[in-house]
């Protein structure tokens, strides 16, 4: 050990067996059968509705009397359930490019500029992550119903927008503070321009954060139920709306095809995302 | 005229240049900033002030009506009181259920402990509904525990395990327990262990160790995960409205109702205000101990 050289570091050396000795084991134990309960919890979900989505069964039964893809044929059968999909990849895909654009920008601003009142605008942009989405939903719902905006796409992807910025803003915000300022300077003074400077130095380089920000954006106007609940209407019933409404009535396992794609989706997302992050850093 | 001159004049007139051009740079950023923040002031800042006005000026003239009938009627301010119950009880569960397992992942490799923590982010990035959906096919009358309770013959008949505060509680306690962990393990990794070597050496038993030294200095963690679950847990609507029955109804269940079906915008709108300024109150209070930055930027 390097550090051994030091008085600390021959303390430490002296202190470890001894720390060995005090460490009770049955403690140990406990805490992580506990903890890989409480893990068994957090992924029993995930765990119970994949196979559930390939029973053969006509009812709910675990495990799957046999296996078969009626569920899944199911889904893409009907139009009621394709229809409120397709109008939910179109909606997220809307929202990612529109909030990843203006989050982008808007985080140069608020990681680089300084102004009074900047606390301010900080407070306004986190604080839709807080609100209770309720409270966004019927707000925009009275503003939509004034300027008949209610159940039109655009406001949706608007209202969408406005929930899914900060997740772009916290994400480049924060790769752009470790971001060497530097670079840009240095692109400049080999005579770049702002536009050039952004596009060869600094995008490439935020990237990671972008593209983490922009999957967050997807995913959250992807899953939100409750402001489409108010503003969609039925004929721009989202894919949420439309899970919603199968678990309020009956439980039909069609859901279970469904979570069971939306749940590969978002590992697949996430892996991604954690990959970009990952490669960025080696270089 | 000497080079020192040229050079001292250079530098001044840089200077001069380079101020006018800082200048411009920092309006070029607020250019930037602009589009962003006016939709969020257009549709968010905006139509919620309008909110707070409806809810006190109504037919023409300032009144507090709806909020007198909040307290007055007994079902609403019944609603409130749930409210509050179930928030605080999931709040609680998730630190029973989150602490040891941050604990237990911050005494881990950090490499192992990255390797667990997908098993508490995977559910995170999981749609609300589909998790809904799995605790209601675990936890109904003729769902999986049942069946298997009743295989086992530990039970003759069927639990109750939905439609009441225990499918309310398992569902939420479910969404809510990542935003419990991660700033709590984020903490503990932060601590630094010799100090708890240093305990030991002094004579500490490693309960007193664990107690008078590391979880003060885990507290911080637990604050930021606490008030972000309970927070979050007051607004919340969807696993209260599937999985709860008739008296574990939340405020943000009784507003949807009241515009929805009772198309009773104004009284909504007190509703709403009541639960934006409790809201509001804890955020600042986070704000003040722990600092908004810590609240996305950490774990996430």
């Amino acid at each position: 050990m390097a550090e051994a050289a030091t008085p600390l570091g021959r303390l430490e050396v002296a202190v470890q067996p001894r720390r060995r000795r005090r460490t009770i084991p049955w403690a140990r134990l406990v805490l992580g059968v506990f903890s890989a309960l409480v893990l068994l919890y957090l992924v029993a979900p995930v765990l119970i509705v994949i196979p559930m989505s390939f029973s053969a069964a006509k009812y709910l039964s675990f495990p799957p009397p046999g296996l078969s893809l009626q569920w899944y044929e199911n889904f893409f059968a009907r139009s009621d359930w394709t229809s409120a999909t397709i109008q939910s990849i179109r909606v997220a895909f809307m929202v990612m490019v529109l909030s990843t654009v203006l989050g982008v920008a808007a985080s140069l601003a608020l990681v680089r500029a300084s102004f009074p009142g900047k606390e301010i605008v900080n407070l306004i942009i986190v604080s839709p992550l807080v609100v209770p989405a309720i409270i966004v939903a019927i707000a925009v719902y009275g503003l939509y119903v004034q300027f008949r905006l209610v159940q039109t796409f655009w406001g949706l992807v608007l209202a969408h927008t406005v929930l899914a910025i900060p997740y772009v803003i916290v994400n480049v915000s924060a790769t752009l503070r470790g971001f060497d300022i530097r670079l840009e300077q240095a692109a400049r003074s080999l005579g770049a321009n702002g536009w050039q400077t952004f596009r060869h130095v600094t995008l490439p380089l935020i990237s990671p954060g972008i593209f983490a920000g922009a999957v967050f954006a997807f995913i959250a106007s992807f899953d939100e139920l409750i402001v489409a609940l108010f503003i969609a209407g039925a004929r721009g019933r989202t894919l949420p709306m439309r899970m919603f409404e199968g678990l309020r009535m009956e439980i039909d396992p069609t859901i279970a095809a469904v979570s069971s794609m939306l749940i590969t989706f978002s590992v697949l997302v996430l892996a991604s995302a954690e990959l970009v992050r990952r490669r960025s850093q080696v270089e | 005229m000497t080079t020192g001159d040229a050079l001292v004049r250079a530098a001044y007139q840089g200077s001069a240049l380079s101020r006018r051009l800082e200048l411009r740079r920092q309006l070029g950023y607020l250019a930037l900033l602009l589009p962003a923040l006016i939709l969020l002031l257009v549709l968010f800042v905006y139509p919620i002030l309008r909110l707070l006005v409806t809810s006190i000026y109504d037919g023409g003239q300032l009144t507090l009506e709806h909020y007198r009938r909040i307290v007055e009627v007994d079902l609403y301010l019944r609603v409130l009181r749930t409210t509050f119950t179930i928030a605080l009880q999931v709040t609680l569960l998730c630190l029973a259920l989150g602490y040891p397992l941050a604990y237990f992942l911050a005494t881990l490799r950090a490499r192992t402990a990255r390797l667990l923590m997908i098993l508490v982010l995977i559910p995170f990035w999981t749609s609300i509904l589909v998790r809904t959906y799995a605790w209601m096919v675990l936890l109904q009358r003729q769902g999986v525990f049942n069946r298997w309770l009743l295989e086992l013959g530990l039970i003759d008949e069927p639990l109750r395990m939905m439609y009441n505060r225990i499918g309310v509680l398992v569902g939420m306690t479910h969404v809510l327990l990542p935003f419990m962990v991660l700033p709590t393990y984020a903490v503990m990794r932060g601590i630094d262990r010799n100090l708890l070597r240093a305990a030991a050496n002094l004579g500490a038993s490693p309960l007193q160790s664990f107690l008078r030294v590391f979880l003060p200095l885990s507290l911080p963690g637990v604050a930021a995960g606490s008030l972000l679950v309970f927070i979050l847990a007051l607004g919340f609507f969807i696993t209260p409205a599937l999985m709860g029955g008739r008296n574990d109804m939340m405020i943000a269940q009784l507003i949807e109702t009241q515009i929805r079906t009772q198309l009773n915008f104004a009284f909504a709108a007190a509703l709403a205000t009541v639960l934006l300024v409790v809201t509001l109150i804890i955020f600042a209070i986070y704000n003040r101990l722990l600092g908004l930055d810590k609240m996305f930027g950490g774990g996430v």
